[in-house]
């Protein structure tokens, strides 16, 4: 393909503001958007994808934070207890790296995920009841409020031990794989711990962008972050998540969940092929 | 005795006005970001024609572009690759920057269970950060 420089930008920035907008309403962080664009449309070498997916999904993370912030959607201690199990657990993904094949574990969590996009397309009561949470939930302050119609409505948080062992896990699968902790985070958080789903995502919105600045100093030391790929796509996803959070605030949770469901199940597909392939 | 899964609706507005201001400083991280990032745009642009980079194989960025120091070195001097790269430096700020913040905002609300689990996540965080450079 013969483009110029500025038809190049203008292309990625097109597929930047799509990964920023399905990014921040997912609370997936917009990877699954520009890492095929990139390797598949372009032929560019994966390690400036990974750089690149990086800066993609801090800028997601950044661009919506500010409005779930402000807004009251994002369960800040839910976010920094949960990052506690995710970070070690990339630590020790990392260092499995090593030893476990990572292509087998692409193919196995794809399968999981498959899975999760069907439970997670299913429907089912938005929050538990304020007065439900565990004792341990009351004890650590994780259970809040969020805005229904413009009405701060109470909920309930529920096991807190299954969810902070699935981020955990989430954790190990993002150092071994790179990729997919968002999706993770996203599941631990609705079907373990039965947040609202607006919370879920929003909080994972929070923690991704926490988890990947952990990581960019590798990333950049190594020399995967080039300015020429980033500049577009910066651009474009910081626009496409500030009108994915202006979305989201407007959406019933149900059509979120089958966005999110969508975007898993293309998800599960991309880990199965790339396991598949030996691509990861 | 209040039920203890009761809502606390005092220290929720209290807290909101911290969200607020966590908010707007993100918003604040955002805009400098992106100002950062098109004045490299627009620096970078008009030379580009003629050398349009090749991607299909890895060759890593310049050395002047794997450290903080380099990048700054750089973008003061004009280089306009440079000056991108510190649009992204201040990318990556934003997140840590939030986590910092919120130490200070269970501090002022004397949440020290918070505070140690935020400082956790902090060290956590520049751990990973600096192990790598």
């Amino acid at each position: 393909m013969h483009l110029n420089i500025a038809e190049f930008a203008a292309i990625l920035f097109s597929g930047a503001v799509l990964a920023g907008f399905l990014g921040s309403l997912t609370g997936l962080g917009g990877g699954i958007v520009i890492v095929p664009l990139l390797t598949l449309v372009f032929g560019v070498d994966l390690r400036y994808a990974i750089g690149t997916s990086l800066i993609t999904v801090i800028a997601t993370s950044s661009g919506a934070a500010s409005a779930y912030v402000r807004e009251g959607y994002s369960n800040i201690r839910i976010g920094m207890f949960l990052e506690i199990a995710t970070t070690i657990g990339a630590l020790v993904g990392a260092f499995l790296g090593g030893i476990l094949s990572p292509d087998f574990i692409a193919v196995i969590f794809g399968i999981a995920l498959l899975y999760s996009a069907y439970m997670s397309s299913r429907p089912r009561a938005e929050h538990a009841p304020a007065d439900s949470s565990d004792p341990v939930a009351v004890r650590m302050k994780l259970p809040s409020t969020y805005p229904v119609n413009g009405e701060m409505i109470p909920y309930g948080v529920h096991n807190v031990a299954a969810g902070f062992g699935l981020m955990w896990l989430a954790g190990i699968l993002s150092g071994l794989l790179g990729i997919g902790s968002g999706a993770m985070k996203v599941l631990a958080m609705d079907h373990a711990m039965k947040l609202p789903f607006k919370v879920s995502t929003t909080t994972s919105n929070f923690m991704i962008g926490v988890t990947a600045a952990a990581s960019a100093g590798v990333y950049l030391h190594r020399g995967y972050i080039d300015p020429v790929l980033a500049m577009p796509v910066v651009l474009g996803v910081l626009a496409g998540s500030m009108v994915g959070a202006k979305i989201l605030g407007r959406s019933a949770p149900r059509t979120l969940r089958i966005v999110f469901s969508i975007v898993i199940f293309l998800l599960a597909l991309e880990m199965i092929y790339n396991g598949a392939t030996g691509k990861i | 005795m209040a039920q203890p899964a009761k809502f606390d609706i005092t220290a929720a507005r209290a807290e909101h006005k911290i969200e607020l201001f966590i908010g707007n400083l993100l918003r604040v991280c955002v805009i400098a970001t992106v100002a950062v990032v098109v004045a490299g745009a627009a620096l970078y642009m008009p030379t580009a024609y003629s050398s349009f980079p090749d991607y299909h194989k890895f060759h890593s960025e310049p050395d002047a572009f794997r450290s903080v120091t380099g990048i700054l070195g750089g973008a003061f001097t004009g280089n306009a690759k440079a000056v991108i790269e510190a649009g992204m430096l201040l990318l990556i700020l934003t997140p840590i920057l939030r986590v910092a913040v919120s130490v200070f905002a269970f501090l002022y609300e004397k949440d020290y269970l918070y505070v140690v689990l935020t400082l956790m996540v902090l060290g956590l965080l520049l751990f990973s950060l600096l192990g790598g450079a």
